[in-house]
């Protein structure tokens, strides 16, 4: 397995930490001019989703996670597994709740998301930054009205509950932004 | 298609920022006396300190001759200069890094460095003080320096003497402040782990606006003169602006056997942590040998002075073209 120094160090590298795998979400470089530098890195462990602060005096290595980001379709969900398939080669790999996490509320059948693989088992899952959903219940439209002033929450076919304009009625399939939860627009047939 | 890094990551605005802040330095030193000289960036010889890794430079492929070394400071050459009767030096210069890289750091950086035979450090602290105003005016208020000593603020900020406490009592107090586990830090490096409590539990702390912070611990001296009072600290001094380290001054060490003494030292330690030797500068040496008149020096980071005036969190936002744009 690759090893990484201190100064490779950077957002997205995903390493070992005490026996986990962890992506650094920040690293800050620090020295006093004569002294010891150091690198202030501030990463999420995959497996838990906490995020925790370390210390390394630079120089230091580490070894990298053998963790890998695989597009795989989301298939169905048993009721206790959601369940991907790897598009070229049809294997399935099957992920718990807690690999699944918040991203349960965007999961659609047959949508391609991004399944991080560690040891062959989804860990973290992340849908498509945009979905198109359904929209199950919603007060009624208002007519007419289309400067989307104000908005309605609405709740989708996946469960998520986001935001629309006054316009929007049961039943319509509208396109959400599953990094913000906002609404984007209506989707065109 | 162009990923728009052949633009300046720091607006054309700060770089107008920085030609004043140039002409101002100039200015400055011209009314005080003090001459504009310049030494080699390439040196034969290297610097030892164990935390200053210099970039090695060879000759083209094919053909021969001794390597070089980019400065991590004028200092050396700067006081074969005094040495050699200069008088009153300063320089503006670019000094390399190799690995700094960071929000306050670029491995190709913009020094200013000048020495003051005949004056001790705490007059020349004044004049950094002095050379600091005339450089912020109008851009930042810049109030008088506040001076606390290097033991003052450990006790201040972290609860423990840098002076007399061991590893496990900066360890405990590290862990006290919520830093835990550090990776590669060993319990022989005292001074890294004073260097930890200085960068994450004592910088964070620091007020705002100036301040500077005197007599460092022996063992931290670089070049500076031991203080004859107490020998348990060097007269060496920093510079900080709202936490962000801005200078380094010594009363300069001119004794050339400890100079030397220190050399050695320093090798050790870049052998015990795995670094190559790199030659010593023994031109310095016989400057040494030859006199160094009694005086202070200082070096200050020209960039983080434009970080201050320009208002700007990131050194990219300083200078046209950072270290990943070169």
């Amino acid at each position: 397995m690759a090893t990484y120094s201190t100064n490779e160090f950077r957002s997205g590298l995903k390493i070992m930490l005490d026996g986990s795998p962890c992506v650094i979400i920040e690293n800050e470089f620090v020295k006093p001019g004569k002294g010891q530098a150091f690198n202030r890195v501030k990463f999420r462990n995959l497996l838990t989703g906490r995020v925790n602060e370390r210390t390394f005096k630079s120089g230091e290595s580490v070894e990298g996670a053998d963790v890998m980001d695989t597009e795989m379709q989301y298939l169905y969900n048993d009721g206790a597994v959601w369940h991907f398939m790897h598009p070229e080669t049809f294997e399935q790999v099957g992920a718990d709740e807690a690999a699944v996490g918040e991203a349960v509320k965007w999961l659609k059948e047959q949508d391609m998301c991004t399944v991080t693989l560690y040891n062959g088992s989804p860990i973290v899952v992340v849908p498509p930054n945009h979905v198109v959903l359904q929209v199950v219940e919603t007060d009624p439209g208002v007519r007419g009205d289309t400067s989307g002033g104000g908005g309605k929450p609405a709740t989708t076919d996946t469960g998520a509950v986001v935001r629309v304009p006054l316009f929007i009625e049961e039943g319509e399939m509208i396109k959400v932004d599953t990094r913000t939860g906002e609404y984007v627009g209506r989707a065109k047939d | 298609m162009s990923s728009g890094d052949w633009r300046p990551s720091a607006v054309l605005e700060t770089l107008r920022l920085r030609a004043v802040l140039f002409a101002r330095l100039r200015a400055f030193f011209a009314a005080r006396g003090v001459l504009e000289i310049e030494t080699p960036l390439l040196s034969r010889a290297a610097v030892t300190e164990p935390h200053l890794a210099s970039f090695v430079v060879s000759e083209p492929v094919g053909t021969q001759g001794p390597l070089r070394y980019l400065q991590t400071s004028p200092e050396y050459a700067m006081k074969r200069l005094l040495a050699a009767g200069s008088g009153p030096i300063y320089q503006i210069c670019k000094a390399f890094r190799a690995g700094e890289v960071g929000r306050r750091h670029n491995p190709e950086f913009t020094m200013v460095e000048w020495y003051r035979p005949g004056l001790d450090h705490q007059q020349l602290m004044e004049e950094v003080a002095a050379l600091l105003g005339a450089l912020l005016a109008g851009y930042v208020e810049c109030a008088a320096p506040q001076c606390v000593s290097y033991q003052e603020i450990f006790r201040r900020h972290a609860g423990v003497d840098p002076l007399a406490a061991g590893v496990s009592e900066l360890r405990a107090a590290a862990q006290h402040h919520g830093v835990d586990a550090v990776a590669g830090l060993t319990a022989e490096d005292r001074d890294g782990w004073l260097d930890l409590l200085l960068t994450q539990v004592i910088e964070p702390c620091l007020p705002a606006g100036p301040l500077f912070v005197y007599d460092y611990p022996a063992s931290q001296a670089a070049l500076a003169r031991l203080n004859s009072q107490d020998e348990r600290v060097a007269e060496r001094f920093e510079l900080y602006f709202n936490g962000l380290e801005l200078a380094n001054g010594f009363n300069e060490l001119c004794d050339p056997a400890q100079q030397r003494s220190r050399f050695a030292r320093d090798q050790q330690r870049r052998r015990a942590a795995g670094l190559a030797a790199v030659p010593i500068d023994e031109h310095l040496l016989d400057a040494l040998e030859h006199g160094l008149p009694a005086g202070a020096g200082v070096a200050v980071g020209f960039d983080r002075v434009v970080m201050l005036a320009a208002g700007a969190s990131h050194i990219n936002q300083v200078l046209a073209f950072p270290d990943e744009r070169a």
